[in-house]
């Protein structure tokens, strides 16, 4: 069982539809009794950083998800899904995060670009890892942010993407995985990712 | 490098698709849904909805509703919706149904402060600002509830308010151009990225895959909408995206 994480942040109708179309069994997952049952935790999200990480302890969830980690199944973060598995955001305030994957998250900063990095954008693999099997390098895949992550070792860097200036889109250590873009929102090259990491085994 | 956007807006009356001149006379150009499922296999960029109704009859936000919801249950692609939004618990409802953004055009007018409240909830890029214009005396005049109440603010001082409130994306709109097939207005999209540096997508006026390139090139538009090049001929995206590509205009690459 697939768990798509409902944490008061935004659009999780959207993954769950994509994995349902895909064929894999998923569940809208909100109490931590129900992490026992998955394989998989998918933890999606838009809005601001502090926010997600203050409706992930009022909901208790915190602990529980350092031990579904623990556990070494395998977790994928989207978007500001991704950006919380870093050591630290700075949107609104400074916020540390799950600090899964080290790093920071700042704001975009770009003279002559428009913000938010809003469209399609290409990937560039930096190197291979199991979501990314089937995949073409530089295709697009839909973004939609103003905020980037800063990994502090590039043993953990996927992917990049430029704009204005090369910034991580897919990162990953160990079980865990996170997409700065929205696979569930990028038509046949994002089902073929989620399927990719509905098939992973949490090893690399 | 990021792509330009080829954007089909797809407006909404009383759950039916429609197309109409100049924000009147609207026809019956099919079902939303299952358009929404054809621009979906075409690899469309991103999909806008708009309800034209909203404000002129107040008709029922749950026919929306329930468009998008069986939109998201197929087309896994960017969705916008809009027409009629006017409390953030509705932005809440379209968000949970799939929506990645939600375009306010009359509420930004009458109650800013939404602007700030989707910004703060569901993030700037959820907040996209609808501009519908007209021509007027050598100005842009502002107009609101689908073009029938013209605004006296200025568009200058009210641009640079809704970027300051958190808006993420623009759409500007000319309603003189609308369904006309002549030709976006370029001065309005050079116009609004003079005064914000948040994404302008144009629309209104689009006839010939010319006007697209115009749009990109000359004006560096970050995406136009297109409603009659599509609804009325054998145009469609995979089309306009090979012209673009002709064109050496930046599109989105799937294979």
């Amino acid at each position: 069982m697939i768990g798509v994480l409902d944490y008061g942040m935004g659009n999780i109708k959207s993954v769950y539809n994509s994995l349902d179309w895909e064929g894999f069994d998923v569940e809208i997952v909100s109490d931590v009794a129900q992490l026992d049952d998955l394989t998989h935790l998918i933890v999606p999200g838009v809005g601001a950083y502090f926010k997600a990480m203050e409706n992930l302890k009022e909901k208790a969830l915190i602990q529980p998800l350092q031990d579904f980690v623990a556990s070494g199944r395998p977790v994928l973060g989207i978007c500001l899904g991704m950006q919380i598995l870093s050591t630290l955001g700075t949107e609104g305030h400074e916020t540390p995060g799950l600090d899964w994957i080290s790093g920071r998250v700042d704001l975009m900063e770009l003279d002559d670009l428009p913000v938010p990095h809003m469209g399609w954008n290409a990937l560039v693999f930096h190197q291979s890892h199991p979501i990314l099997e089937g995949i073409k390098d530089h295709v697009d895949y839909y973004f939609v942010h103003s905020y980037r992550f800063h990994i502090e070792s590039e043993s953990d860097l996927i992917a990049n993407t430029e704009y204005g200036t090369l910034f991580p889109s897919i990162v990953a250590k160990n079980n865990v995985v996170g997409v700065q873009f929205h696979p569930e929102k990028s038509q046949e090259n994002g089902l073929r990712m989620l399927s990719n990491f509905c098939e992973w085994d949490g090893t690399c | 490098m990021l792509k330009k956007r080829i954007i089909p807006m797809l407006l909404l009356s009383k759950g039916r698709m429609v197309k109409g001149v100049e924000f009147d006379n609207f026809r019956d150009v099919g079902n939303p849904v299952s358009q929404a499922k054809i621009y979906n296999s075409l690899e469309t960029d991103e999909l806008v909805f708009l309800d034209v109704d909203a404000n002129r009859t107040g008709s029922d936000f749950d026919k929306m509703l329930a468009v998008i919801d069986a939109v998201s249950e197929e087309c896994f692609m960017p969705l916008s919706v809009g027409g009629g939004i006017h409390s953030i618990e509705q932005v809440r409802a379209l968000v949970k149904r799939g929506a990645d953004k939600v375009v306010v055009t009359t509420a930004a007018i009458e109650s800013p402060t939404l602007i700030s409240d989707i910004a703060e909830s569901f993030g700037r890029q959820c907040a996209v600002v609808g501009l519908d214009v007209r021509v007027q005396n050598g100005r842009y005049v502002l107009y609101s509830h689908c073009g029938q109440r013209p605004i006296d603010t200025p568009i200058e001082a009210f641009v640079q308010k809704m970027d300051a409130l958190g808006a993420g994306e623009f759409i500007v709109n000319s309603i003189d151009r609308d369904g006309t097939q002549t030709g976006y207005d370029l001065n309005s999209v050079r116009l609004i990225k003079s005064l914000t540096k948040r994404p302008v997508v144009v629309a209104g006026g689009s006839g010939n895959f010319s006007h697209l390139v115009d749009a990109f090139k000359e004006a560096d538009a970050d995406g136009v909408g297109c409603g009659s090049i599509f609804h009325f001929g054998d145009n469609n995206p995979i089309r306009a995206r090979a012209a673009m590509m002709n064109a050496g205009i930046p599109m989105k690459k799937i294979k």
